[in-house]
């Protein structure tokens, strides 16, 4: 139980102990995902619109 | 402090400077944590390999009641002073404080099954935490069921304090009632009861995540005060007329969720 396959075993337990880890990830993961994609986005609307606006003066 | 931090703009350059280094520095802490708790932390006597979960499960919940503070502290500011970030930092706190919640519920269940021999029980450990999670949910809900955010932010923030009454109950459940879960080995009274080898990368994905939180909520208040300015910007631009030219050449109206 050595190695890689020892660590994916988790002596017995790996039904539990790496769902626990992937919904931690998955969860916060797609948190951060939707974080940076709405920072991105409203940075693009935010410079699109000041574009706009020089643009008409 | 409070009317020095009162400021957008200086929340901007400020969150600018500080964003990346508090990101890279929880994605580091997160990776290093990650290794330690998985593969370098031993087995417990007890609980073989199922006590890893600790090293999701305790640092989510620590930071649930934690960011929940930070909600409540942020509404009241929000509330006495009608102070203009702390609003915003209230409400784009929540939806993280939540998903914290969630991980602590999910791994925590997890656990539970193996150790406990149940996915859950209604104690007060477990029941209190839930409650948490629906707080955290009304909070949200209710901030965005108004049609002016700032009523909303408001209806929000009275919530929050009200909720606040949760968190003590939530600490002391493990003392006051019987329960399956354990009681407090970090945090306690008398000195911490967990060995080191577990509490040093038990504290180092505490740390992950908490840089983790600092880092999500600058960015999402930074979002937040952009989609606020484009806000302005739209109906500044001069009333119908300038509606009317916007609609000729579409700018990119994102109504972003203001949650």
């Amino acid at each position: 139980m050595n190695g890689i396959s020892g660590l994916l075993a988790m002596g017995g337990y790996a039904s539990f102990v790496w769902p626990a880890y992937g919904i931690a990830l998955a969860v916060l993961g797609g948190v951060a995902a939707q974080a940076w994609r709405r920072y991105r986005a409203s940075l693009l609307a935010l410079d699109r619109l000041q574009q706009h606006r020089a643009s008409r003066r | 402090m409070i009317n020095w931090l009162a400021n957008p703009a200086r929340f901007m350059r400020l969150s600018a400077k500080t964003l990346p280094w508090c990101g890279w520095a929880a994605v580091t802490f997160l990776v290093v944590g990650l290794y330690w708790s998985l593969v370098v932390a031993p087995p417990d006597y007890q609980q073989g390999d199922t006590v890893r979960i600790m090293y999701v499960h305790v640092p989510a919940a620590w930071w649930a009641l934690g960011v929940y503070l930070f909600v409540a502290l942020a509404s009241a500011v929000a509330l006495v002073w009608r102070h203009p970030l702390a609003q915003v930092a209230a409400r784009e706190a929540a939806p993280i404080g939540a998903a914290f919640t969630f991980v602590c519920l999910a791994s925590g269940s997890l656990w539970g099954r193996p150790m406990w021999g149940t996915w859950w029980v209604w104690d007060a450990r477990l029941t209190s935490m839930l409650i948490l999670f629906f707080l955290y949910l009304g909070d949200i809900a209710l901030a965005n069921a108004f049609e002016d955010p700032s009523r909303g932010g408001r209806a929000g923030s009275v919530l929050a304090l009200v909720g606040v009454v949760n968190l003590p109950i939530i600490k002391f459940s493990v003392d006051w009632w019987n329960t399956l879960h354990q009681p407090a080995s970090v945090m306690r009274l008398g000195g911490s009861t967990i060995a080191f080898s577990m509490l040093a990368p038990l504290l180092v994905m505490a740390t992950g995540f908490g840089l983790l939180f600092v880092a999500l909520l600058m960015l999402r208040m930074r979002s937040a005060l952009n989609e606020r300015r484009a806000m302005a910007l739209r109906l500044n631009a001069g009333g119908p007329q300038a509606l009317r030219s916007e609609r000729e050449q579409p700018v990119p109206a994102r109504t972003a969720p203001q949650s």
